[in-house]
């Protein structure tokens, strides 16, 4: 009846499976979970983005931010020069400063990850790679399933792919579900498997509860991160839609006891945007989430800020834009 | 549901207080000027460091005769002839000049009444600005105002006595409607947060308002008693304890005198098992924690369906161990200090009945300050209807939870007190809020969401919560003849 209810006998492995054994028990599950009241998660996410985060706490949060970065170009222009120089920033983001912490992955087209994975060798930046016929994801399962193995035999470490928002609306959970499921399996055709982050959209799915049942379904479905947005789609990350699907992975966790990533992406351009967004993982689904493994930001433009303001901390001024590179 | 420490760790992030400027000693506003009074000066403290603050004077019957003489010189030479749209103008400057300084009154606010900044900022000041730019709207359009009295005439001297948990915005709930409806007022802020009154006898100054319009006189209860009792005064508003209500009803009885009594209260929070929970939480721990809990219409005792109590529990401790109490100028703090030690003795004695009741008591572990007076945010389970901690105002940050199974059995308990100043229902269905709001006895009912105010919005209760309405075209009338 309540999320206190369908999911209690989560832990339960058959209950689990029992959710998505059919559409009418998907349907059931997700739409069991509590509502979100719309205002009052708007409220909340308000007053968390009131924190003043200074000094120790801001140098924490900016070397985190930084390690957290899927830095992204994801551009019909997109070349192999563009890529590799985006690969050379995310190794060494801040080129006067050795002690600046290199970005988590760089996030590209499936076809620029062989470019991309040479270029970053054993620097530790993963390569994550879009797929699924992002970002629109209207394609046959079998191409978007040519898209992913393209994908993970270029060596790509990470898999982005995109919900079929119009089997969602539509109320084909379990066509969806089914979808995230034959991705996966993909993504473990080769070594240790790629990660898989799944795309919800949450521009195009617009309420809050269908943000949470989407969650539930993707992580339900085996995604190892939930991930807001393409960044085609406007608008894209907001705080608001981060503290549901944080509350979503909480929730899951203290179900199942298996932790589920998040991946906001689109629209966090300042630091400060990014700060809020890491009080919001502290503050709401728990300090566990504050480690590249389980929280990344899809992100361009904010990595420079991140420097700017991580240069301003340390030398107690600013300086311009010139003084970083633009990759 | 066990945390681990977290890495992140926000680093003190202090308001300065460079803004304002204390001064040593404070006189009395009489007339348009700051004068001595006749009583013996007292101090007011800051409640979270317990240093001295100032010197306020205190008024006498003396002083309170003189501040009702000058308000009523005001009432008959200046403010009940000039019309409407002029006296709005001075209430639009008021309005203007607080926004102006409202960092200056926020920090004050939090120093003087030990509430955190980010309230005294985010929701004290604006709000007051909000009243008086709202009543500003109505001083030229009273004769819309109370349906059926085409020319109502404002009443005369207002003597206004106001509580030390919203200082400054009780000041503007009260000002603001006396002056738009061409009332002058003596006012009397409580004794432990004067400052911010004081302050606003500055913005009157700032704003020329004729002198005598607005008098601020300070002192304790005898002060507010004489207030209340003199002859010439038309009209009484009090916010406060209803101790103190009853015997302000017993004073003005059988005289011409009006008067609205917004008193305590001890609401009801109702969750259902439907309800969008997270939402929920956030509800619960607004309700009574913001502000310390020293909020009348503070949602003081959780009502929550039995069938959901247990994890609806879990989650709101979760929630309350990522509360902050400490320093009301940080800007990370999310409660402050109890306003006085006798406050904070009450909350104690209240709370150690509880426990010696039989309820469970629960705080999640948070270092308290050593200097000032603190309590720390605290739930009571197991509670029934025969707990004193379920029937009496405590008035600090502690919650009192109890179940129900219906709905019917929760209007019963919700309305099974002596007061009825709020309540607040959380359910996804609206038929079910429709059925609840027209069967709670209180004067304001909430649905998913919790202590939202809104000049517009007529605010008041039932039974020993008061009588009377502040707020909205209610609240105008009260003010009006």
């Amino acid at each position: 009846m309540t999320l206190l209810s369908s999911t209690a006998s989560l832990r339960d492995g058959t209950a689990l499976a029992a959710a998505t054994s059919s559409d009418a028990a998907l349907r059931r599950f997700l739409h069991g979970l509590p509502g979100v009241d719309q205002v009052g998660a708007e409220q909340r996410a308000a007053s968390l983005a009131t924190r003043s985060i200074k000094t120790s706490a801001k140098a924490y949060a900016l070397d985190l931010a930084i390690r957290m970065v899927d830095l992204t170009t994801l551009e019909g222009m997109d070349t192999p020069g563009k890529v590799r120089a985006l690969c050379s920033k995310a190794v060494r983001p801040d080129p006067a400063d050795p002690t600046c912490p290199h970005t988590a992955a760089v996030c590209v087209y499936p076809d620029m990850v062989a470019t991309a994975k040479q270029a970053l060798g054993d620097s530790g930046v993963k390569v994550a790679s879009v797929a699924t016929a992002f970002p629109s994801g209207r394609a046959a399962l079998d191409v978007k399933l040519a898209d992913t193995r393209e994908a993970i035999e270029a060596g790509a470490d990470e898999v982005d792919m995109v919900i079929d928002r119009g089997a969602f609306l539509s109320g084909r959970y379990l066509e969806v579900c089914d979808e995230i499921v034959a991705v996966k399996q993909a993504c473990d055709t080769t070594g240790d498997g790629a990660h898989l982050k799944v795309i919800l959209e949450t521009g195009e799915l617009q309420t809050y509860d269908n943000v949470r049942r989407a969650s539930w379904l993707a992580m339900l479905a085996g995604a190892h991160f939930i991930k807001t947005s393409t960044g085609k789609v406007s608008p894209a990350a907001t705080l608001p839609v981060a503290l549901v699907m944080l509350e979503a992975v909480r929730d899951y966790r203290e179900a199942t006891g298996q932790m589920v990533g998040f991946k906001p992406a689109g629209g966090i351009r300042t630091a400060k945007d990014a700060i809020r967004h890491l009080v919001v993982v502290n503050e709401v689904a728990g300090p566990d989430w504050l480690d590249p493994d389980r929280f990344r930001f899809g992100a361009s433009t904010l990595l420079n800020d991140l420097l700017m303001q991580r240069t301003k901390l340390r030398t107690g001024h600013y300086s311009g834009p010139d003084y970083f590179t633009l990759d | 549901m066990a945390q681990t420490p977290s890495p992140f760790e926000y680093a003190p992030a202090p308001e300065s207080r460079a803004i304002v400027d204390i001064r040593s000693s404070y006189g009395l506003f009489i007339d348009g000027d700051f004068v001595d009074g006749g009583g013996r000066a007292f101090k007011t403290i800051s409640p979270s460091t317990e240093e001295v603050l100032a010197e306020v004077a205190e008024a006498d019957e003396a002083d309170v005769d003189a501040a009702v003489k000058a308000a009523r010189r005001a009432h008959t030479r200046v403010w009940s002839r000039m019309v409407g749209a002029e006296r709005a103008k001075y209430l639009f400057r008021i309005a203007r000049i607080i926004q102006e300084r409202a960092r200056e009154i926020a920090v004050l606010e939090s120093i003087d009444n030990g509430k955190p900044i980010k309230e005294s900022r985010d929701v004290d000041i604006p709000t007051a600005a909000a009243h008086f730019f709202y009543h500003a709207g109505w001083a030229d359009k009273l004769e819309y105002a109370v349906p059926g009295n085409p020319d109502p005439q404002p009443l005369g001297v207002a003597g206004q006595v106001i509580p030390w948990n919203f200082p400054f915005l009780m000041l503007a709930w009260k000002i603001a409607p006396a002056l738009a409806t061409g009332n002058t007022v003596v006012l009397k802020p409580a004794e432990t947060t004067p400052l911010t009154a004081l302050l606003f006898a500055e913005i009157c100054q700032q704003a020329d308002l004729p002198p005598g319009v607005v008098n601020i006189i300070t002192g304790a209860g005898e002060t507010g008693r004489a207030l209340v009792s003199h002859p010439d005064v038309d009209k009484v508003a009090f916010t406060g304890s209803t101790d103190v209500g009853r015997a302000i009803a017993r004073a003005v009885a059988g005289t011409r005198k009006k008067v609205t009594l917004e008193l305590g209260g001890k609401a009801a929070n109702i969750v259902f098992d439907d309800a969008p929970v997270d939402q929920a939480v956030e509800g619960i721990v607004n309700g009574i924690f913001f502000n310390q809990g020293h909020v009348c219409c503070a949602g003081s005792r959780l009502l929550v369906q039995e069938s959901i109590a247990e994890e609806f529990l879990d989650r709101l401790k979760r929630r309350m161990t990522t509360l902050r109490v400490g320093d009301p100028l940080d800007k990370n703090t999310d409660i402050g200090a109890i306003n006085s030690h006798v406050q904070l003795e009450k909350i104690r004695e209240l709370a150690d009945i509880g426990e010696a009741e039989g309820a469970g008591r629960w705080s999640p572990p948070c270092e308290l300050p050593d200097q000032g007076f603190w309590f720390p945010p605290t739930i009571f389970t197991g509670v029934s209807q025969a707990h004193r901690i379920a029937r009496e105002e405590i008035f600090g940050p502690v919650l009192s939870v109890i179940t129900f199974r219906t709905p019917a059995e929760a209007v019963e308990k919700a309305n099974n007190t002596p007061y009825g100043l709020s309540a607040g229902v959380w359910t996804d269905k609206g038929s079910l809020i429709l059925w609840m709001a027209s069967r709670l006895r209180a004067g304001v009912v909430w649905s998913n969401t919790f202590n939202r105010f809104d000049p517009a919005s007529p605010f008041g209760g039932y039974k020993e919560s008061g009588y009377g309405r502040e707020g909205g075209r209610h609240g105008l009338e009260g003010y009006l003849k």
